[in-house]
């Protein structure tokens, strides 16, 4: 098992927003998490990504057999985990190339390696910035800083590429894109994608799940997983919205 | 004030007309600030010459920075070997005898404070920097102020530099304490004029111990369409006051005065800065960044003042504010004074902490913690650093910040290896 979490709890400043969520993901495989708005999507995937203002109340989240709960953010960042931020930070005065560097450099160390020479971390760049053909200007700006949304969101997969994830969280990583934009991403999205590592993709929409084939769709909804199918569950909450998933397990409440 | 009234009966001979004064502005002084009271420190009247060869041992910290540069050891000034045409860069005292008018005669009224009263009357020496008219040198000049002493040691040291019309230098002074074993008392009065149409850029860097007292003044007085930058880098500290008062002269004179601050440990650095608008369609700016460390204790104070007659002013001052540990403290005192209606002034002050979710981003990046948080004070310094108007100095700075902050993440609050790294480049 890549993913495995079970009975996760979190809240925040005393706020219950998971109630328990269990989700297993087998290497190769692309899951989709949907739901509305406001229903804990950004809130599993920063929890998982050990975002501190959260309090994880119970549950356990294991990456290929590493406790997550029990790492730093950066230690869960080496161990594979890699989490595409629905609102991407900007930071002004630390350049890409100096984060990335960073970044790189630091799993080396993690790993027992030797940093990167400045002209293995140039072609690095280089190779990876293809994938999402993100400007080459923009690795010399702040991070993040006067991006558009678009970029943003390609810049968010470049760092993906370059840090080579087993499990890559997106999420909303389609908001804000054009359609062109969006088939780009996608198409980096799936370049990375090899039978060793795995994808979950959270989404209000069908459209990236026809760039980014699913295996699994799930519903959020009120902390929990609420439904889990095929692609053919994506295609019908297109259809039919969520109110019907909504009124259900509003009524179950009751 | 005891100690200096026995100063002057010991020293007449040396002190000669400047002793009644001095006898006589002791008696009045009681406002004088309490850093001067401890009775423990040396003054040099007599010109002795230490045993110590500072200029033998100091590497300069700022190497890559071409220039031309002199030192002044505690307060004895060494000459740089070459000097370009046009330039004046030599000891005040030798400055005195030669060109005894170039001297101005003490500092000017309205701004007369009790320390820079005690430092016209004790100084011993320290440098005069003219500038010719038109006269442009091609790199920047250089004074390196050294405290190297083998015992405590008061230094009264005085530097007037003088930019003549159109004439356009860059000058930068760096401050450094040579051993952190000795208690220094600087008092140092820094006068400057840019005639019209000149242009100066005056940097200054601060690497001193935990057991300097700094007093620094520092007077500019702008002409009609003339430029004053500067930027004041404060890396370590003891005790440091840096006053910085500009008046703006005349018509299309400006100023931008800029600093940052790294504090740590029980350090205690202030900037007061005083910008008077006196002319019509004047400018100044001012960007004071501070990142307060440990348990230090920091101050920005920034007065600006446009005259009645300063029409079409503009003035602006921003004071960011980084508190790194909850023990650390900032006080902060932007102040607007302004008698004049057809002005754009604005001033804004804000001190907060790191961004926790930009913190959090670059830490799900894998970016360990405390590298995180030095990157980002690192960042935040920048914008200071990008307004540094010596160029190479600027590349240089990112290092000393970043060298500092790494210090820092070690528990350290000095920079032991400053003065390791390379030599001063000669030329
Ligand atoms: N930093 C926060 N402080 C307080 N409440 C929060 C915070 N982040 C999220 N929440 C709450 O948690 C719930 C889930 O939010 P979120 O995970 O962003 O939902 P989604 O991504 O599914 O739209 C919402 O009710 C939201 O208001
Ligand atoms: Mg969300």
């Amino acid at each position: 098992m890549l993913l495995d979490v079970r009975g996760l709890r979190a809240s925040i400043d005393g706020k219950e927003i998971l109630k328990g969520i269990n989700l297993q993901v087998r290497p190769g495989e692309v899951h989709a998490i949907m739901g509305p708005n406001g229903s804990g999507k950004s809130t599993f995937s920063e929890v998982l990504a050990g975002a501190p203002a959260f309090t994880v109340m119970d549950g356990e989240a294991w990456l290929n057999g590493v406790n997550l709960l029990e790492l730093s953010p950066e230690n869960r960042s080496h161990e594979g985990l890699f989490l595409s931020f629905q609102y991407p930070v900007e930071i002004p005065g630390v350049s890409m190339a100096n984060f990335m560097k960073a970044a790189i450099n630091a799993k080396r160390k993690y790993f027992g390696q030797e940093p990167l020479t400045a002209a293995e971390f140039l072609k690095l760049m280089k190779e990876k910035r293809s994938v999402v053909e993100l400007d080459s200007k923009l690795a010399s700006r702040s991070v993040n800083e006067g991006f558009s949304g678009g970029e943003k969101k390609r810049n968010e997969i470049f760092q993906m590429a370059m840090l080579e994830p087993k499990l890559s969280i997106l999420d909303e990583t389609d908001s804000g894109l054009d359609i062109d934009a969006l088939r780009v991403v996608a198409e980096g999205v799936n370049k990375l994608h090899t039978p060793q590592n795995a994808t979950i993709v959270i989404t209000h929409y069908q459209r990236l799940l026809d760039y980014i084939k699913p295996d699994f769709v799930h519903v959020l909804y009120k902390g929990r997983i609420v439904r889990t199918g095929g692609p053919e569950l994506a295609l019908e909450l297109e259809e039919r919205g969520y109110d019907w998933i909504k009124n259900e397990i509003d009524a179950q409440e009751q | 004030m005891n100690q200096y009234q026995q100063l002057y009966e010991e020293n007449r001979d040396v002190l000669g007309e400047r002793g009644d004064e001095l006898k006589a502005f002791l008696e009045s002084a009681a406002e004088i600030d309490k850093v001067f009271a401890p009775e423990t420190y040396a003054v040099n009247l007599r010109r002795l010459k230490l045993p110590v060869d500072a200029a033998k041992s100091f590497k300069c910290a700022v190497p890559a920075v071409s220039t031309t540069p002199a030192l002044v050891v505690n307060d004895i000034f060494q000459p740089s070997k070459r000097l370009p045409e046009g330039v004046t860069f030599m000891s005040l005292r030798a400055a005195a005898e030669l060109h005894p008018e170039w001297i101005p005669a003490s500092v000017r009224d309205d701004i007369k404070s009790a320390e820079s009263r005690l430092n016209d009357l004790l100084w011993t020496d320290g440098a005069l920097i003219r500038i010719g008219q038109n006269v442009r040198p091609e790199r920047p000049l250089q004074l390196v102020n050294i405290l190297s002493a083998p015992m405590d040691l008061m230094v009264c040291r005085r530097v007037i530099i003088v930019v003549e019309s159109g004439a356009d230098a860059k000058l930068l002074l760096c401050d450094h304490t040579q051993d952190s074993e000795h208690n220094y008392l600087v008092n140092e009065l820094i006068e400057v004029s840019v005639a019209e149409g000149g242009r100066l850029s005056l940097d200054r860097v601060e690497e001193s111990s935990p057991l300097t007292v700094r007093r620094s003044e520092m007077h500019v007085q702008v002409g009609a369409n003339a430029r004053f930058c500067s930027t004041s880098s404060l890396l370590t500290c003891g005790d440091s006051s840096s006053k910085i008062n500009v008046s703006l002269d005349a018509s299309g004179a400006e100023a931008s005065v800029n600093g940052m601050v790294i504090a740590s440990g029980t350090q205690t650095p202030a900037f007061h800065t005083r910008i008077r608008h006196k002319a019509d369609h004047t400018l100044s700016n001012q960007v004071f960044k501070y990142v307060a460390d440990g348990q230090s204790n920091c101050t920005f104070d920034g007065l600006i003042i446009v005259d009645e007659s300063a029409r079409f002013t503009e003035a602006y001052q921003t004071n960011h504010n980084l508190l790194a540990s909850n023990d650390a403290k900032m006080h902060t005192e932007p102040t607007l004074e302004i008698y004049c209606d057809e002005v754009k002034c604005s001033h804004g002050a804000t001190t907060g902490q790191l961004d926790d979710t930009a913190l959090f981003y670059m830490r799900s990046r894998g970016i360990p913690e405390a590298e995180a948080r030095r990157m980002l004070m690192e960042a935040f310094l920048s914008d200071v650093i990008a307004n540094v108007g010596i160029d190479s100095l600027r590349e240089r700075l990112r290092h000393l910040v970043e060298r500092r902050f790494s210090a820092l993440a070690e528990g350290s609050d000095s920079c032991a290896d400053c003065s390791a790294i390379n030599a001063l480049k000669q030329e």
